[in-house]
């Protein structure tokens, strides 16, 4: 069917897809989460914006685990450096993501306020520790991790999490939370009415407003004050089984922009993020929701691009050691995992796209104060 | 070398979070099957209790579900954070059934359970039904894959060495899929996740009945679980009995620990009753045995043996001497020499290549490994012998006493009585406990059995690890414990209540306490 080299191509691609697909699903699930103590001010007002997502946040949350198991499947090597190394950040985020399905489904089982608040505070951290922590984990992408390999491909990291958070990768940070916030109150203003929907139009209006300056910023710092790697030599034949400590890696200075220059239709990524991120605030200042969701989309899909573009074929680069860097080149499964996994997504996700659609319209519809007063107990 | 401490947190950890995940896993399989039954049973009848069966069962299914959930996501991801050199070394056959659980399983699974929730109103009433039936078929895929998995743990076939890697890779798709040990452990498995459910639903509904309220509720309930509850526990004892014969088989040491077999006796082998094994001396005190059974469940024949603790250590032994010269090629092979002989060399001795790794726990340099750190490594491959031959025990005596009672419970309910037998009715609510116990000691003799390996034969646990400090694995089992137990009681205490409120729970009007209060003002 496909050579090995194209199946490594693809798999980056797919790999790719998967995190867009949990980006713009989960995505509005969390922003919409972080959002939700501040845009709801009464109990029914909470109730209104938890129960836009009720029906969907599990089938949504199962594009991370999904995520997960394909990058254990396709890319094994980073699968285990990555989240070894980043230990603790793993951790905090899975202890995150621990809040929401408990939060969901008992918060309004009782009627005790300080339950209710509690819980809301536990969804607001599912939604907003890991949305911030992935932006931070990606914008350490692009400084480099320290670790490094052994002989027996046995990886060990020589970092702390605070390590972690550098200025850049911060910012990282915050250019993940603020889209996935706009994302999050795009979906509110579609979903809801009344001054839910108000307050959640102020804060996409703000939090795009974040997000690019944030985007732009990362993009202008990226340029000026960070050490990009390339892949210089090593590897004879891209289509081989590769031993990651056999390749070259140089360290310079246009090595992050150097795949812009040399491609340029790759800069459509950045375009379209800046173009998303005005999108989604003009769709708020005008009270378009439906646009304001658009463009909250499409600035997602030009964040990921853009940081994935600029990586290429880099994965999880190595300060430490920059041989030991994890490429999408050397870092992935055997030639046969890969064909029988692209075959099982080619069948699984078209199907999975069209059922979760059919979920998605059989739910659509407003949430509004007037809708949970009529069914109090059958809602979340 | 990662410290020996490590590797024993990440084993707790892994144990811990393993354990507790399956606390909930087994309810949600049988729940969600029930719940597709009794969903069925009110679009042929109309009838409104079934629906209201379908509505208060899966209140009680949610709030277990979300558990379920949240102690999944640490599955996923934990094999990556604490077991890194594992992912790499086999996550080119391990990390598939992963993915295809993720893709063909859980999407359809999640993806359906909030229109099961939250689309009664939105969807036909067979649109309902599908949508239900979509759940439960969800619920088992994941249960088919991540089995496919752990079997492949098991029994590792359809894979091989390569050195260039330095992992495991795939060799046949098929072999995995197939692999006679993921199979008869999936049925097993799942059966035992519909008697956890039917054992909940029989023993709600008896204390229902005790109480003598809600009673036709509370009868139908009794009814459909202990129809399907007796043909569950059937299958997972015929299953169960089925995989002695697979690990017969392919597991002949996971076998000989679990019987406490320490000689290897002629056949066909006595099955131990009773009896107090003791490693140290390699003897079991106070034994009673039934002569021929164990014969019989894992060779299926009268003149096969069933090798014991002693003879297996030796031949074990045998095979770490061979790993070692293995290590030696693959040290070649890795330095540059890929001459041809040094790899057919390779390919000659590479399955004992495992063996030889065992030594890594003693010594870096395998190659060089003395007399005294075989004899070690070779002590090392025999399990903990008596918690597996009582785990066992405790499994396999819980799922005769279910049978007694799921058998007790469907006679009655055939026969309509069973509300003038209050014995029964406590045995019922007594019996709660059982099939998590089962599970639990099963999953103990499963997983505990297969030490020292965490790919059978292959990879020893102690390599498996991922380079982390004691540190960081006490921080993170900690924390875990202390969230795990802390999301277990407020679980339990939903749990509890809603129970205890029952179908009144659903505020339709028609059941006890909402009755009994319109009853009182109507009376003031």
């Amino acid at each position: 069917m496909f050579d090995y080299e194209t199946l490594k191509l693809v798999w980056w691609v797919l790999i790719g897809v998967l995190l867009i697909g949990f980006a713009l699903t989960d995505g509005f699930d969390m922003g919409a989460m972080a959002l939700m103590p501040f845009v709801g001010k009464t109990d029914n007002e909470r109730r209104a914006a938890i129960n836009t997502i009720a029906p969907h946040w599990d089938g949504n949350q199962v594009w991370f685990i999904t995520a997960g198991g394909a990058l254990f499947a396709a890319w094994p090597m980073v699968y285990a450096v990555a989240f070894s190394g980043l230990y603790w950040a793993m951790l905090l985020v899975l202890f995150a993501l621990f809040c929401r399905p408990v939060g969901f489904d008992y918060r309004s089982k009782l009627e005790n306020q300080q339950w209710r608040s509690a819980w809301d505070w536990a969804l607001f951290v599912g939604g907003a520790a890991p949305a911030l922590l992935f932006g931070v984990a990606f914008g350490n992408l692009f400084l480099g991790l320290p670790f490094r390999l052994d002989e027996l491909m046995r990886s060990t990291y020589e970092g702390s999490f605070f390590a972690l958070l550098h200025p850049f990768a911060l910012l990282a940070g915050v250019v993940s939370l603020s889209m996935l916030c706009a994302h999050g109150g795009a979906w509110l203003m579609m979903r809801t009415d009344a001054e839910l929907h108000q307050r959640s139009r102020k804060a996409t209006q703000l939090c795009a407003l974040v997000f690019l300056l944030a985007f732009a910023g990362a993009g202008a710092w990226l340029a000026l004050g960070i050490q990009g790697f390339s892949l210089v030599g090593g590897f004879s034949d891209l289509g081989a089984a590769l031993n990651p400590l056999n390749k070259q890696v140089s360290l310079d200075n246009s090595g992050w922009l150097a795949n812009y220059a040399q491609y340029p239709w790759t800069r459509i990524a950045p375009l379209a993020g800046l173009a998303g991120g005005l999108l989604a605030l003009l769709g708020a200042l005008f009270n378009r929701g439906g646009v304001a969701f658009l463009g909250s989309s499409l600035a997602i899909v030009g964040t990921i691009c853009t940081a994935g573009f600029a990586l290429f074929p880099f994965v999880f680069p190595s300060s430490l050691d920059p041989a030991s860097s994890l490429t999408m080149w050397d870092a992935v499964s055997s030639y046969k995992t890969l064909g029988i996994m692209l075959v099982v997504a080619g069948i699984f996700v078209p199907l999975i796209l069209l059922y979760t659609l059919w979920c998605y319209t059989r739910m659509w519809g407003r949430v509004t104060n007037q809708t949970i007063e009529s069914n109090p107990h059958g809602l979340y | 070398m990662i410290s020996e401490a490590v590797v024993d947190l990440s084993r707790l950890q892994f144990a811990m979070t393993a354990m507790y995940h399956f606390l909930f896993v087994p309810l949600t399989l049988g729940l969600a099957f029930l719940l597709a039954i009794m969903e069925s049973v009110y679009v042929m009848t109309g009838k409104q209790v079934y629906k209201d069966m379908v509505k208060f069962w899966g209140k009680l299914f949610g709030i277990n579900f979300a558990l379920g959930v949240t102690t999944g996501l640490t599955m996923e991801f934990q094999f990556g954070t604490n077991w890194a050199y594992y992912s790499h070394y086999v996550g080119d056959i391990f990390g598939a059934p992963l993915a295809i659980e993720g893709l063909m399983a859980f999407f359809l699974e999640s993806t359906f359970i909030g229109l099961f929730f939250f689309g009664w109103d939105r969807l036909s009433k067979v649109q309902h039904l599908v949508v239900t039936w979509l759940v439960a078929l969800g619920s088992n895929l994941s249960a088919l894959w991540i089995l496919i998995a752990n079997g492949w743990m098991q029994n590792p076939v359809g894979a091989e060495f390569n050195y260039q890697t330095m992992r495991m890779e795939l060799v046949d798709f098929g072999a995995l899929i197939f692999n006679p040990v993921a199979q008869v452990k999936f049925v097993h498995t799942v059966a035992a996740g519909y008697v956890t459910g039917s054992i909940f639903v029989l023993a709600i509904s008896s204390y229902y009945l005790l109480k003598k309220r809600d009673l036709g509720f509370a009868r139908r309930s009794f009814a459909i679980a202990s129809a399907f509850g007796l043909a569950s526990i059937l299958s997972v004892i015929v299953l169960g009995d089925e995989s002695g014969y697979e690990i017969g088989d392919v597991q002949k040491t996971k076998l000989a620990a679990i019987e406490a077999e320490w000689e290897t006796h002629p056949a066909p082998a006595g099955f131990t009753l009773f009896g107090l094994p003791n490693q140290e001396e390699m003897r079991t005190d106070y034994e009673v045995k039934i002569p021929w059974a164990l014969g019989l469940i894992a060779t299926r024949s009268l003149d096969e043996e069933v090798k014991g603790i002693k003879d297996l250590i030796a031949e074990h032994e045998g095979r770490i001497r061979n790993g070692m010269g293995a290590y030696a090629l693959l040290e070649q092979l890795r330095g540059g020499d890929k001459s041809a002989e040094t790899i057919t060399a390779f390919e000659a001795v590479k399955h004992d290549l495992g063996y030889g790794l065992l030594l890594k726990k003693y010594t870096g340099n395998v190659v060089d490994a003395s007399e005294e750190q075989i004899k070690l490594a070779a002590q090392d491959t025999i399990p903990h012998v008596f918690s597996l031959f009582w785990s066992f025990r405790a499994m396999v005596a819980s799922g005769f006493l279910m049978l007694a009672l799921f058998a007790c419970a469907f006679w009655a309910s055939a026969r309509k009585n069973e509300e003038s037998k209050p014995w029964l009715l406590r045995w019922a609510l007594l019996s709660l406990p059982l099939p998590w116990i089962a599970a639990q000691t099963g999953w103990y003799v499963a997983e505990h059995g297969r030490q020292p390996w965490s790919i059978g034969e292959v990879l020893p646990t102690h390599l498996s690890a991922s380079s982390l400090t004691t540190g960081d694995v006490w921080g993170s089992l900690i924390a875990l414990v202390a969230f795990y137990s802390l999301l277990l009681v407020i679980e339990m205490y939903l749990m509890i209540k809603f129970a205890r409120l029952g179908p009144s729970s659903l505020h339709t009007g028609r059941y006890h306490f909402e009755r009994q209060a319109a009853a009182q003002s109507a009376q003031a």
